[in-house]
C-alpha cells in the first residue's frame, strides 16, 4: 500500500471493466483483503444466518479471525434491550461464491459474557466430543441429508404439475428423464460447491419422491461434522436463491401417499471399525433402544408425520433393528455383518434435524452412558 | 308477391341467379302479373334419426359409436309416434356395410321431443337393417324384441341402469385434471360440492335437463370417485324402453359434450392405477321378485346367473377386465358371488330387500360401455331360461 493519495495497482491482477452486474462480481480483488462470510444457526435453529467482513490480511487459519457481532433481536436470538450476539468463529471453508482467497466461517453464538446462547448447540455437542472418553472412540458420522425443491411461487415441489400429482413413485428414484426428474443442475452445482469449499461430500442421488434429493457428507470425525453439515446447508441455500427455488427441508413436504425427507445418520467408532467389533454395535444399538424416546425428542420437529412405518420407515413409537432393514429404527449394512465389524446406520433423525444434537446425542448414549 | 317470400328464398340461391329472379320479378310486377313464389313450410319439423354403429368400445377411447342424421318432415308427426318414415344411410362410412352394396335402412323404432331444438322438433331412435330388409349384425335390439313372449311380459321385467361416464377435454385428458399430472387421491369427490371436488358440473345438469325435457326416464345423477366421472341413472322401466332411453341419452350426453368441449367416454378404465373405472351397474326386478315372499324369485335368479357367468362377462363390455379386478368396489372378472349389501361382489341384494323380504337385485358386472339391449336381454335369457 502506497501512502498519501495514491493506490497500489500491483495488488490486484489485471482487469479490463465490467459493464454489467454478472461481470462485476467476477472483478478480481486485492490478495491482501479476504472477505470472510461468517456463518451462524439462528433462533429457529433450523435457518442459517450470514454477514460478511472484510479482513485485511491473507486468512489461513480460523485462529486468525476475530469474534464478530449481530443483532439477535433480529433472528429471535436476543430482546431489544440487550441485543447484541456475539459470534465466535470455529471452522473455516473456501468460497465457491466469491472465489479467490475469500472464506466462509461456521461460527458459533454467545452473550457478550461468553455464556453459549440457548440456541448454541455446538458448545455443549464440543463438549462432549472433548471428552476424553468419546475422543479415544473417534467417532464417525456419514450423514445422508435429505431435501425437497420447491416452485418459489406456489410452493409446490419442483416440476410438480399446477395444481396436482405426479403419477405414483416408483420410477424417481435415481431416474434419468424430464418427466422423472427436476433440479439435477441444482443437486450438481451443490456437489461441486461442497468440493470446492473443502467439505467431505461423498455422494449425491435423486430421491424416491420426484423433486427431492439426497446428498452425503462424511466420515467426519466429532465436531466437524456438525460444521460440514451446516456449511452444506448454507451452500445449498444459496443455489437454491441463485435458482429462485426454494429448498424443504421438511420432514414429511406432501401428505399421503409420498416419501418424507430424513437424514440417516451412519455411525462408527474406533471399537465397531476393528474386527470383533460387531459386538460393539449390537451393544451400541441396545443403548440406543434405551434411550428411543429421548432421542426421538431430540430428531427433529415434526418427525412423527415422517416416521409412520410406511415410506421405507420405522414407527415413531417402536424401536427396532436389523440387517438390510429399511423400515428399522436402526440398519446395520449386509457387508458390516459380513465382515464382522463397520458401522450402523441411525434411520430416525429427520431432515430439518440439527447435526450438532444428533451426532453428540448418539456419542453420548453409546460411549457415555 | 311479397318481398319476405323472395329473400326467403334468396339464401338458397348464388348470386347470378338471384339477380336473375329478382329481374324476372321486376318485369313480371311492372306488367301487372303475380309470380307465386312458393315458399318452405315454416312449421317444417326436424327429427334427428338416431342408431349406434355397433362399434362402442373398438375405437379409440374418445369416439363413441352414436350416429344421426336430420330429416325435416314437411308434414310433422307428434314426439312419440313410430310413423316416421325408413330412411337409409351410407353404411360403408359407419363401418356398417361395404361399398358396393351400402345402403343400410333406418327404421324408427322410436321418437321423444328434442329437447336441444326444441319447439315441434323430435330425436327418432332407430334400429339398423341390412340393404335386404333383415337386422343388421350391429342391431342388438331385434333379439330383445323377440325374446319378449307371453310368459316375460306377464312378469313385467323392470330395470333401473346406473351409467357411469368419464368426461375427457378436447386434448384426451380427463376433463377438469391439472395438466401433465394427477388430482389428489379419491375420498373427496363422490357426490362432492366445491369447486375443488367437482369438475364438470354443467354437462351433467345440461344432460338431466335434456333427459328430463325429452320425456326420458331418468332417475337421478351424482358425481362419482373419480374426479371427471359422473352417473346417471335410467329407470325403473321396462326392457325395450331401457334400451331405447339408454341410447337417446347417450346421444344426448354426446352431442350436448360438443356445446362445451367435453368428450364423454364410457371406457371402463380410463385412468390407469389407483383410480375407479366406470361401470353400468344394472338393477332388475320381476313381479314375483316384488311381491311378497320374493326374495325366493331373487335367489333362483341369482341361481341361474351363477351358472353362466362366462356368457354374461363376454358380453358385458368390452375391456371389462381392465376394471374388474377385485379392487375399486368390483367384484374380480373370473369370480362370481353374490351377497347382502356387498359391493365387491358380481351381485348385490341391498340390505332392505334383505330386510323385507321382497325387491329386487343389483347386477354390477356390466361395464359402462355396455349394450343396454344385449344386458337388458342376457338378464332374461339366463333367468327365464330361454337359452
Amino acid at each position: 500500500m502506497t501512502k498519501g493519495n495514491g493506490i497500489a495497482m500491483e495488488d490486484v491482477k489485471e482487469h479490463t471493466g465490467a459493464t454489467s452486474v454478472e461481470e462485476l462480481l467476477k472483478m478480481p480483488t486485492p490478495l491482501s483483503s479476504t472477505v470472510v462470510e461468517y456463518i451462524w444457526i439462528d433462533g429457529t435453529m433450523e435457518n442459517c444466518r450470514s454477514k460478511a467482513r472484510v479482513v485485511t490480511k491473507r486468512v489461513t487459519s480460523v485462529d486468525q479471525l476475530s469474534k464478530w457481532n449481530f443483532d439477535g433481536s433480529s433472528t429471535g436470538q436476543a430482546g431489544g434491550e440487550d441485543s447484541e450476539v456475539i459470534l465466535v468463529p470455529k471452522a473455516i471453508y473456501r468460497d465457491p461464491f466469491r472465489g479467490g482467497q475469500h472464506l466462509l466461517c461456521m461460527c458459533e453464538c454467545e452473550d457478550p459474557f461468553g455464556n453459549a446462547l440457548k440456541t448454541n448447540s455446538r458448545r455443549a455437542a464440543a463438549k462432549i466430543f472433548e471428552d476424553p472418553k468419546v475422543k479415544g472412540e473417534e467417532p464417525w458420522y456419514g450423514i445422508e441429508q435429505e431435501y425437497a425443491l420447491l416452485d418459489a411461487k406456489t410452493n409446490w415441489p419442483l416440476g410438480w404439475p399446477e395444481q396436482g400429482f405426479p403419477g405414483p413413485q416408483g420410477p424417481y428414484y435415481c431416474a434419468v428423464g424430464a418427466n422423472k426428474i427436476s433440479g439435477r443442475e441444482i443437486c450438481d452445482a451443490h456437489f461441486k460447491a461442497c468440493l470446492y469449499a473443502g467439505l467431505n461430500i461423498s455422494g449425491t442421488n435423486g430421491e424416491v419422491m420426484p423433486s427431492q434429493w439426497e446428498y452425503q457428507i462424511g466420515p467426519c470425525t466429532g465436531i466437524e461434522s456438525g460444521d460440514q453439515m451446516w456449511i452444506s446447508r448454507y451452500l445449498l441455500e444459496r443455489i437454491c436463491e441463485m435458482a429462485g427455488v426454494v429448498v424443504s427441508l421438511d420432514p414429511k413436504p406432501i401428505p399421503g401417499d409420498w416419501n418424507g425427507s430424513g437424514a440417516h445418520t451412519n455411525y462408527s467408532t474406533k471399537s465397531m471399525r476393528a474386527d470383533g467389533g460387531m459386538a460393539h454395535i449390537k451393544k451400541a444399538i441396545g443403548k440406543l433402544e434405551e434411550k428411543h424416546m429421548e432421542h426421538i425428542k431430540a430428531y427433529g420437529e415434526g418427525n412423527e408425520r415422517r416416521l409412520t412405518g410406511a415410506h421405507e420407515t420405522a414407527s415413531i413409537d417402536a424401536f427396532s433393528w436389523g440387517v438390510a432393514n429399511r423400515g428399522a429404527s436402526v440398519r446395520v449394512g449386509r457387508d458390516t455383518e459380513r465382515d464382522g465389524k463397520g458401522y450402523m446406520e441411525d434411520r430416525r433423525p429427520a431432515s430439518n434435524m440439527d447435526p450438532y444434537v444428533v451426532t453428540s446425542l448418539i456419542a453420548k448414549t453409546t460411549i457415555l452412558s | 308477391m311479397s318481398k319476405t317470400a323472395t329473400s326467403a328464398k334468396a339464401s338458397s340461391f348464388n348470386g347470378a341467379a338471384l339477380a336473375q329472379r329478382r329481374n324476372v320479378a321486376r318485369k313480371a310486377n311492372s306488367r301487372g302479373l303475380c309470380l307465386k313464389v312458393r315458399a318452405g313450410n315454416t312449421n317444417a319439423q326436424k327429427a334427428e334419426y338416431i342408431w349406434y354403429d355397433g362399434l362402442e368400445g373398438q375405437k379409440e377411447i374418445m369416439f363413441n359409436e352414436m350416429r344421426s342424421k336430420t330429416k325435416v318432415m314437411q308434414t310433422p308427426l307428434p314426439a312419440g309416434s313410430t310413423d316416421f318414415p325408413m330412411w337409409s344411410f351410407d353404411g360403408s362410412s359407419t363401418g356398417q356395410a361395404e361399398g358396393d352394396d351400402s345402403d343400410c335402412l333406418l327404421k324408427p323404432v322410436f321418437s321423444c321431443p328434442d329437447p336441444i331444438r326444441g319447439e315441434n322438433h323430435v330425436l327418432v331412435l332407430c334400429e339398423v337393417l341390412t340393404p335386404d330388409g333383415k337386422p343388421h349384425p350391429t342391431n342388438t335390439r331385434d333379439r330383445l324384441v323377440n325374446i319378449l313372449d307371453k310368459e316375460i311380459n306377464a312378469e313385467e321385467p323392470l330395470y333401473g341402469f346406473e351409467q357411469e361416464y368419464t368426461m375427457l377435454g378436447s386434448d384426451g385428458r380427463v376433463f377438469g385434471w391439472p395438466e401433465g399430472g394427477y388430482p389428489a387421491p379419491q375420498g373427496p369427490f363422490y357426490c362432492g360440492a366445491g369447486n375443488e371436488a367437482v369438475y364438470g358440473r354443467p354437462l351433467a345438469e345440461a344432460h338431466l335437463d335434456a333427459c328430463i325435457k325429452a320425456g326420458i326416464q331418468v332417475s337421478g345423477i351424482n358425481a362419482e370417485v373419480m374426479p371427471g366421472q359422473w352417473e346417471y341413472q335410467v329407470g325403473p322401466v321396462g326392457p325395450l324402453e331401457l334400451g331405447d332411453s339408454v341410447m337417446i341419452s347417450r346421444w344426448l350426453l354426446h352431442r350436448l359434450g360438443e356445446d362445451m368441449g367435453i368428450v364423454c367416454t364410457f371406457d371402463p378404465k380410463p385412468v390407469k392405477g389407483d383410480w375407479n373405472g366406470t361401470g353400468a351397474h344394472t338393477n332388475f326386478s320381476t313381479k314375483s321378485m316384488r311381491n311378497e315372499g320374493g326374495v325366493k324369485a331373487i335367489n333362483d335368479a341369482v341361481d341361474k346367473l351363477s351358472k353362466t357367468h362366462e356368457k354374461h362377462i363376454t358380453q358385458y363390455g368390452l375391456g371389462n377386465e381392465q376394471r374388474l379386478t377385485g379392487l375399486h368396489e368390483t367384484c374380480d372378472i373370473s369370480t362370481f358371488r353374490s351377497g347382502v349389501a356387498d359391493r365387491g361382489a358380481s351381485i348385490r341384494i341391498p340390505r332392505q330387500v334383505e330386510i323385507e323380504g321382497k325387491g329386487y337385485l343389483e347386477d354390477r358386472r356390466p361395464s359402462a360401455n355396455v349394450d343396454p339391449y344385449t344386458v337388458a336381454f342376457l338378464l332374461l335369457e339366463t333367468i327365464f331360461s330361454r337359452a
